[in-house]
């Protein structure tokens, strides 16, 4: 082979971009740690989860991220635990209850949803959801309201996972199903849900780092409030909508105590995407 | 008949086959009508603000009154700088990863991964990010090029992984033939390979114009919330989401026009969601779920 002088070019160039585009990750980590630094040495690793309270501001702030990790991960949990029942529903009907039109149309349903951005999410919730829940038990503005709009957002996530899971069954597995007269129930315990665990899983993994890093939706819905919450109707703030209402005016140790938590929530979001990607390559 | 569709048509049922499908349909109900409910509640209100002067005059009164130009000028300025910077980066690591990367190890595999890592990041992160480097590091303060910037690291992934698929779907027998041909790499690259590839690397192109469009939270402290008309890309300019989410947090008042914006952003996002779903499907695109 005699590479053109174009070709001598080319292939060094394709790497140098996918370099580039790999570095972005290490950039970005490398900024969150160089901007949270100094905060962990002020404060140290400990104060962040120790701390009586959450008053970054002034000489001697107080910096404990512990009650708004603990928003953040309830309202992620009551979500999954709203959304899962629904998706799996939805992609079971997609797959053995809906004929081919109504499964499409279900389909497009859903992706519209996906469509759907954050924030107007958050608005739908914060002029509707919040009023209603707000008659029911004041004020509102609650974890609840944070779980029912991010059980909505995480929805076609969840959905979309599972269809594509159900549908890399293989067909001789209905068929050898059939043949042994086995019921529809039966078929779905003992062969669906088995031999779709590894991508059901995945989907969970990551609609979970959605729900984690949702930021707009819970800001504008859950109150802000920092605390721990005692029952679903306490207001609650999370880890991002922390960040997203405090970045604009946060200076020295506090400005590197918002990037410990985004730091805190990057931890959180890569452990689940290698946990999918482990799940994704184990056999089912 | 396929077997799944055996299940379909009602084959053996039982009694826990009711029970069943009475759980299964009473989901179906429940997301049908949440979703129903939604979009109907955006299209009642937000229907009445919304005309063409609205989409054409100043804000007033911090959106309380007026319309939204200056708002979509801002929005399609942000989405320019991420695509002019997304897409050229973007294709070229989708045409190094799919043609001559191996995945399974070294640095293709690393890249890979890294894309994974970053498609998970979560927006908020993407918004420090951008304000630590564009805004505060490369001295772009909050303006149009920083959030653009920031917008075209968190939709790099998603461009880069469609773009990989519609390379990956041209048959194998082009490569074959091109190089039966002696074509050189380059040639085979832009007259075979590119061209063949096109739905993947539009579909790409179109769902990361509706990741930029959708993003609020990287966007608040990297583009920052000025209402005016930017005159220069260092200008800081409003997105539409970050309208909406303005107008409905920080603006009493502003619940109107709030609705009206959030129906054009979501009228956007369908259009070009449903584009993209069609444009895979038109074209036999192998596209993952997520």
């Amino acid at each position: 082979m005699f590479p053109s002088r174009g070709d001598r070019l080319l292939l060094p160039g394709l790497r140098t971009a996918a370099l580039l585009t790999g570095g972005v990750v290490v950039l970005l980590l490398a900024f969150l740690i160089v901007e949270a630094w100094p905060g962990l040495r002020a404060v140290g690793l400990t104060r962040f989860f120790t701390d009586p309270s959450w008053h970054p501001a002034g000489e001697e702030g107080t910096f404990n991220l512990a009650p708004m990790l603990v928003g953040t991960l309830a309202a992620a949990a009551g979500a999954l635990a709203f959304s899962s029942p629904l998706a799996l529903g939805s992609a079971l009907f997609c797959h053995y209850f809906a004929g081919q039109a109504q499964a499409t149309l279900y389909r497009r349903l859903i992706e519209v949803l996906a469509g759907v951005p954050s924030v107007v999410y958050g608005f739908w919730g914060l002029v509707v959801l919040v009023p209603l829940i707000r008659r029911l038990e004041p004020p509102g503005a609650s974890l609840f309201a944070g779980i029912l709009v991010l059980t909505i957002m995480i929805l076609p996530t969840l959905m979309l996972s599972a269809d594509a899971a159900f549908a890399a069954i293989p067909e001789d597995y209905f068929k050898a199903a059939a043949a042994l007269g086995l019921s529809r129930p039966a078929v779905i315990a003992h062969v669906v849900l088995p031999a779709s665990r590894g991508g059901l899983a995945t989907g969970l993994m990551l609609s979970t780092g959605r729900a984690v890093g949702e930021t707009m939706a819970v800001l504008m819905v859950c109150g802000n409030v920092v605390q721990t919450p005692d029952s679903l109707f306490d207001p609650i703030r999370t880890l991002t909508a922390n960040i997203a209402l405090e970045m604009a005016y946060a200076l020295g140790d506090h400005r590197a105590a918002l990037f410990v938590s985004g730091l805190v929530l990057m931890g959180l979001v890569i452990a689940l995407v290698l946990a999918a990607a482990t799940v994704v390559r184990e056999p089912a | 008949m396929n077997g799944a569709n055996l299940y379909a048509s009602g084959f053996g049922r039982t009694r826990g086959d009711v029970l069943l499908s009475g759980a299964v349909y009473a989901a179906v109900a429940a997301v049908v009508g949440l979703s129903g409910w939604l979009l109907y509640d955006l299209l009642s209100h937000g229907l009445g603000p919304l005309s063409m002067t609205f989409l054409t005059a100043e804000v007033e009164a911090s959106g309380r009154a007026g319309g939204i130009a200056p708002i979509l000028l801002s929005t399609l300025l942000i989405l320019t700088v991420c695509l002019l910077s997304a897409v050229p980066l973007g294709l070229a690591s989708a045409i190094w990863l799919s043609e001559y990367a191996d995945l399974s190890r070294g640095l293709g595999r690393a890249v890979h991964h890294s894309l994974d890592v970053l498609a998970g990041v979560p927006s908020i992160v993407f918004g420090l990010f951008g304000n630590a480097f564009f805004c505060v590091y490369l001295g772009l303060g909050f303006s149009i090029l920083s959030g653009g910037l920031t917008l075209a690291c968190m939709v790099l992934p998603i461009f880069i992984r469609e773009a990989e698929e519609g390379l990956r779907a041209v048959p194998q027998s082009y490569r074959l033939s091109a190089a039966a041909l002696g074509f050189s790499q380059t040639r085979t690259l832009f007259s075979i390979l590119l061209p063949a590839a096109l739905p993947g690397i539009l579909v790409g192109l179109v769902l990361g114009v509706g990741r930029a469009l959708a993003e609020t939270a990287a966007l608040i402290f990297t583009s920052g919330y000025v209402t005016r008309t930017p005159e220069s890309l260092l200008d800081s300019g409003r997105s539409l989401s970050i309208h909406i989410y303005d107008l409905s947090m920080n603006v009493p008042g502003g619940e109107a026009n709030a609705y009206a914006s959030a129906l054009v952003l979501v009228a956007l996002l369908v259009v070009i969601n449903t584009t993209a779903s069609w444009a895979s499907a038109r074209f036999g695109l192998v596209r993952r779920a997520i």
